[in-house]
């Protein structure tokens, strides 16, 4: 290659799940655990394919979504950059390690490609049903960030941020697709080295008697050394004090609570991640998320063909939900419309925001079916 | 890598029963656009009980700008491989939009203003295998559709293919081409002008 | 391997920094397989920094947290699992589990057969005590028949486990049984399980007076530790033994003893040729 040329980026015609992979392995994933189902299983194929090739890469596939988590939070203890991915029936069985790994604080990426449900469910449709179990679906008071992607190239995009994120922070990061999103396939640019961050978790650099593994630092965010290199601490799921041993003392207990919340929560703005279409004069305005914002957005230039001035607010994070940007759009706008592939998981959010200013508009659909961009169009031309 | 027309949006069905090669012929159609021609294609596929029944649809949207609906909702190409995958699907085909037939499996068709040729025929007799249909499909198509570039739809399908079988799919490529140029008319004909000045745009 | 020796050398490798007292009642057999598990450890000279010990739930998981490792206590009936993932990720690494009987073989069941079938290399400890220890003396899957416990007040009507027949039927490399009793023979038992490449599984019949021996005709601990020394007999002489002569005992010592090479061995010597194949 000729030196001072650009290489030529590479392009792919792939699947969501494909891109999802490949984003992961641009992070630095080296340690994937899962259980297979539908729709999330070429995220798991793929993976099976590439992992044993890198060069410090393990796949696994273990005997059920618990153990899958068990065995990525090992790795991320041991580590690794560490991920899963999986859906509805799946995303149920995982919510007891996800709490474990919040409370150990074990960076994680956790992929639920959504699917109809309750339970069973509808294994090949879409759906966006899990929002509320992704924010609260484990036990026990906890912060987490759920981020989201509409198209090819951001399911490549939003697993880089998600690993950046679950490092930065160190915490389980949710990223969800559905089934739409995750099986259409698209041209997908793969970024070059300098084109994007990798952010890598912050180990300690003290002689090993000083760590505390659960110390408090500036930014809530202890540093967190691989197992077996002359860190020796103890990991526990019972509430415990900066040494990392139980405790149920009121102002421990307190202390530990607090910070896991303020880690994720003081940099909000950082976290909170949404695109704007058309939204700086928009009267109405759709906030939407997933492959229901790409509805909207079709929607949206529809209506405003026929003078309707309409916006698009696209949420990439959905929790800790972007509060400011859903403000900042309702300081002009005078109605928002909701779609969602749900009966109103994320317009309780908008209207919790909202407290009476704007007329919310809920447009849910549980058939197992794509919301049309003309059913959008017709909710932004009634309000 | 230079997107030759300019299109708003077009979209594309590829249907017919499970075991055709629809899936294949629709991804590597979509790889052409994307990769080879340089627009933007969005393929979405049937999953799940609808692909177990026997039948197998594929549908790609192609636009030079940025796609935000990715599925296909009003047909500029229908493409029945099933008299079934006909029946269900020529109601979502435009005004003016084409519909492509093969013409010993669809003994019905729902309207005589089609285009089409006996391509599995056509794979056992000229090309010896009859695996090999979906690969005729793609070159009459290539033909029909006046964006595509016969040359680096060719190139990208050997691309996509392990060295063993691209000799005969090459070959059953440049049938499909030769056989749609003669079959179909010239090009430019097929597609004159916007669907709703053409005749029989009542269809 | 040095000599085995004696208990001063437990303190050691004990967490200084943690607040003691430990959990554990007078007279529990769990503390006694700890002491063995370091004397082990010690015999064959491991670093503190090359051993995890990843615990579940139950009085047997809350050993962990005492001891100078690295030390990982995880979820109910899941200690496996993240002990696979380590093992996996950092395959050097030493990979211990400390299990109950409920913990080991109730909730995590699945992950003990799976383990023993994907033969990964890590040690596993389970501590039967044939109950529920921590939650108050309940029904575990090794109760056995007829024993009694708070929620078999009538006696159990359902069958016990055999632990090391199910981890053998497994697949698991290596499979011995010791007690709590016989200290000396635990910690060879548990020297060889820590040599042995792939999945090895040590059973420790471990006594519970406060939740089981109370409910079952045990009058103090030390009566369930006679019962052991009575009851628990070497398996060579154990096979010879009739029906009348194995009734109301227990055979200790190796069951199964295989070389076969671990997952994580297997894993990286895959990735190894194939990156000869890349060059
Ligand atoms: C998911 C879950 N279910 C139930 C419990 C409650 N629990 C804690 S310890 C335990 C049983 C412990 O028994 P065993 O594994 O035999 O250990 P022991 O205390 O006897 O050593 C149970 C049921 C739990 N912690 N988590
Ligand atoms: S309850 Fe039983 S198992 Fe638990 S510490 Fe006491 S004696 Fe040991
Ligand atoms: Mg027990």
């Amino acid at each position: 290659m000729a030196a001072g040329r650009k290489k030529k980026r590479k392009e792919l015609f792939a699947l969501g799940n494909e891109a999802v992979v490949e984003g992961a392995l641009l992070a630095g994933c080296s340690f994937y655990g899962g259980y297979p189902i539908t729709p999330s299983s070429e995220i798991m194929e793929v993976m099976a394919q590439r992992l044993p090739k890198n060069d410090n890469g393990v796949f696994l596939q273990m005997e059920d979504e618990i153990a899958s988590m068990g065995a990525v939070i090992g790795a991320s203890l041991a580590g690794c950059k560490a991920m899963t991915a999986t859906s509805g029936p799946g995303f149920s069985l995982m919510q007891e390690h996800l709490g474990y790994a919040c409370m150990v604080e074990a960076p994680l990426v956790l992929v639920n490609v959504m699917r109809g449900g309750p339970s069973t469910g509808l294994p090949t449709s879409p759906a966006q049903g899990d929002v509320q179990q992704a924010r609260w679906g484990t036990h026990g008071d906890h912060s987490m960030i759920v981020l989201s992607a509409s198209n090819v190239q951001e399911c490549l995009e939003m697993t880089i941020t998600a690993f950046n994120m679950a490092e930065k922070y160190r915490t389980p990061v949710v990223l969800l697709l559905d089934e739409i999103t995750a099986h259409t396939r698209e041209k997908i640019t793969i970024p070059r080295e300098d084109e994007y961050e990798v952010f890598n978790r912050v180990v300690p650099t003290m002689p090993p008697e000083w760590y505390k593994p659960f110390e408090e630092t500036v930014r809530g965010v202890p540093p967190m050394p691989p197992i077996g290199s002359g860190y020796r601490f103890h990991v526990t799921g019972l509430t415990h004090d900066p040494n990392g041993f139980p405790t149920s003392r009121p102002e421990e207990v307190a202390d530990l609570m607090e910070r896991m919340f303020r880690k994720i929560d003081q940099f909000l703005p950082q976290v909170s991640l949404y695109e704007e279409y058309l939204c700086a004069d928009a009267d109405v305005c759709v906030v939407a998320y997933g492959s229901v914002a790409r509805s909207a957005e079709y929607a949206v230039e529809q209506a405003r063909e026929r003078g309707v001035k309409a916006g698009l607010l696209k949420l990439k994070t959905l929790f800790p939900y972007p509060r400011a940007a859903t403000e900042k759009v309702m300081g002009h706008a005078r109605a928002l419309v909701v779609p969602e592939m749900n009966m109103g998981q994320i317009s309780r959010e908008v209207k919790r925001v909202n407290n009476g200013r704007a007329t919310v508009r809920a447009l849910n659909r549980v058939d197992g079916q794509i919301i049309t961009p003309s059913e959008i169009l017709k909710a932004i031309m009634q309000v | 890598m230079k997107q030759g027309v300019n299109l708003e949006r077009f979209e594309i069905r590829l249907s017919g029963l499970g075991g055709q090669g629809i899936i294949t012929l629709g991804r590597v159609l979509g790889a052409g656009l994307a990769l080879g021609h340089g627009y933007q294609v969005t393929q979405t596929q049937s999953y799940g009980p609808e692909a177990r029944g026997g039948s197998s649809r594929c549908d790609l949207v192609v636009s030079s700008g940025k796609i935000s609906y990715p599925k296909a909702q009003s047909l500029d190409l229908l493409v029945a491989l099933s008299q079934e995958a006909c029946n269900a699907y020529y109601s979502f085909l435009k005004p003016g939009g084409i519909l492509v037939l093969e013409t010993d499996l669809v003994r019905q068709p729902p309207t005589n203003l089609y285009l089409g040729l006996p391509f599995t025929e056509m794979a056992a007799s000229k090309v010896g295998i009859v695996q090999a249909m979906n690969t005729i499909v793609l070159g009459a198509i290539s033909y029909l559709l006046p964006f595509v570039e016969q040359r680096i739809m060719r190139s990208s399908l050997q691309s996509a293919l392990p060295a063993k079988i691209r000799d005969v799919n090459t070959k059953a490529f440049n049938l499909g081409h030769r056989e749609a140029k003669r079959e179909f008319g010239e090009q430019p004909e097929i597609w004159k002008g916007k669907p709703e000045e053409r005749e029989g745009s009542d269809i | 391997m040095s000599e085995v020796i004696g208990n001063h050398i437990i303190h050691k490798y004990l967490r200084h920094n943690k607040k003691f007292p430990h959990v554990l009642c007078p007279g529990c057999g769990h503390g006694i397989a700890l002491g063995a598990l370091i004397r082990s450890v010690h015999c064959l000279g491991l670093e503190k920094d090359d051993v995890v010990i990843v615990a579940g739930i139950g009085c047997s998981g809350r050993l962990a947290v005492y001891v100078d490792f690295n030390t990982v206590h995880t979820t109910h009936g899941r200690a496996l699992t993240f002990a696979t993932g380590i093992k996996m990720a950092k395959p050097h690494l030493k990979v211990i589990c400390l299990m109950g009987d409920g913990d080991a073989l109730s909730i995590g069941g699945n992950h003990l057969i799976h383990a023993a079938r994907r033969n990964i290399g890590i040690t596993a400890l389970v501590l039967n005590n044939n109950i529920y220890g921590m939650t108050g003396g309940q029904c575990s899957p090794t109760t056995p028949h007829g024993s009694f416990s708070m929620t078999s007040p009538y006696g159990q009507l359902e069958k016990g486990f055999d632990v090391a027949e199910l981890a053998r039927a497994a697949g698991a490399n290596f499979v011995a049984r010791g007690t709590s009793f016989h200290a000396q023979q635990l910690d060879k038992l548990l020297i060889q399980a820590l040599q042995h490449p792939g999945f090895s599984m040590v059973e420790v019949v471990s006594p519970c007076h406060t939740q089981y021996g109370r409910k079952n005709k045990f009058k103090g601990a030390v009566d369930m530790y006679k019962w052991l020394k009575k009851s628990a007999t070497p398996v060579e002489r154990y096979a010879e033994l009739d029906e009348t002569g194995q009734k109301d005992r227990f055979p200790i010592g190796v069951f199964v003893d295989n070389d076969a090479p671990g997952l994580e061995e297997q894993y990286y010597a895959l990735k190894e040729k194939m990156r000869g194949r890349k060059s």
